[in-house]
């Protein structure tokens, strides 16, 4: 090995990938698939090249507030297990270049969407990109309990956009997609929090299981679940509703909040003889109660449109 | 200055990157296009007003 090589290997490069990895992927499928039911479900019909470009445009915007998250976030992740992988904590991107790709893309992505659809699509997507960057990562993961609730409110947003870009606009029915979503990030992070025990602490994080003990977390998921059923099942009352999604919402909140009360029942000890499992079985459950109900709002707008669907 | 000629793993990943890049400039490209043909043909009022007096632009009186 050359001298020349040697400083190549101390200080790698980064991949194409490690720009894709700062976008986070996987919420950006999750950005995807609830803006597309929010434009699907809307009673205006968009032409296919604007609904494929308002969507990558949100998926965009999402993943560059993720870039913005990790270059915040670069102390923290590399003090956890989970995310020291990272491009930036691993030091395969420079903070500056995670900075500046989160910039860039969001600038671009908000500009795009409004090219591509209109002002309040584009606006909604802005506030998204600001709310989950500066509200949610600067100012409350490290200073409340309370920041899954507020933060949440980020993730819930990309219905309402998927809506907007088809109406122009913001409805009861909008809201209530948003609502169900921020309501339903809670119990979800929760049930994780419970059986994942990771060194949030260690980073400064406040977290429910740490601040305010295991057992308050268990009564905080029961009562939020307690509070989204009649959210998710309201929706049903509104145009985008009917008997599809009414059975559909009544089958997952009967079994969502039978797994926050056998949470809420359960101590620590009971918990750890049989290694989490109905915790883990409630987290994954809360994964399909958030898909199934945006798949059944797809389908009775789908069946709709053969005039099976609606009230 | 030897170890130039042989490819080290880095110029591998930097073409890569290079490659990435040149896919996202081009699928950008691609979308602005489909996005403008779409806009355009989708028609819609793209006449502006430029210091004459067109009746197509006009508010009939007591409409909107």
């Amino acid at each position: 090995m050359t001298d020349t090589t040697a400083v190549f290997d101390q200080n790698p490069e980064a991949s194409f990938g490690d720009y894709v990895a700062l976008l986070k992927p996987r919420v950006m499928s999750l950005v995807v698939f609830t803006a597309l039911a929010g434009l699907v479900v809307a009673p205006v019909s968009v032409h296919p090249m604007v609904a494929f470009t308002a969507i990558l445009f949100i998926a965009i915007g999402g993943g560059a507030s993720g870039a913005l998250n990790m270059w915040w976030d670069a102390d923290i992740d590399s003090v956890m297990r989970r995310t020291q992988g990272r491009p930036v904590p691993s030091g395969r991107v420079a903070p500056g270049e995670a900075l500046g790709l989160g910039l860039t893309l969001s600038g671009f992505a908000v500009v795009m969407l409004w090219l591509a659809s209109n002002w309040v699509a584009a606006g909604l997507l802005a506030f998204t990109i600001f709310f989950y960057a500066v509200i949610y990562t600067m100012w409350l993961k490290r200073s409340t309990p309370q920041n899954i609730v507020i933060g949440g409110a980020a993730g819930a947003l990309p219905p309402m956009i998927g809506w907007a870009v088809a109406t122009g606009g913001v409805s009861v029915e909008s809201v209530l997609m948003f609502a169900l979503i921020f309501m339903w990030t809670p119990p979800h992070f929760w049930a994780l929090a419970l059986f994942m025990k990771d060194d949030y602490s260690n980073a400064g994080v406040p977290m429910l299981t740490v601040t305010h003990g295991r057992r308050a977390t268990r009564v905080h998921i029961l009562v939020y679940t307690l509070l989204l059923a009649p959210l998710a099942l309201g929706i049903a009352a509104t145009s985008i509703g009917g008997p599809v999604y009414l059975a559909a919402s009544l089958l997952l909140n009967v079994a969502f909040i039978r797994g926050a009360l056998r949470i809420w029942r359960r101590d620590e000890s009971a918990a750890e003889a049989d290694g989490y499992a109905v915790e883990k079985s409630f987290f994954k459950l809360s994964l399909y109660y958030l898909f199934l109900h945006f798949v059944a709002l797809m389908a009775q707008s789908g069946l709709a449109a053969y005039g099976l669907g609606g009230w | 200055m030897a170890a130039f000629h042989e490819e080290h793993e880095l110029h591998k990943r930097r073409f890569g990157r290079n490659l990435g890049l040149l896919a996202v400039l081009s699928a950008f490209v691609a979308i602005v296009f489909g996005l403008t043909i779409v806009k355009v043909s989708e028609g819609g009022k793209i006449e502006a007003f430029d210091h004459a007096v067109r009746p197509s632009l006009t508010v009939p009186e007591g409409g909107e």
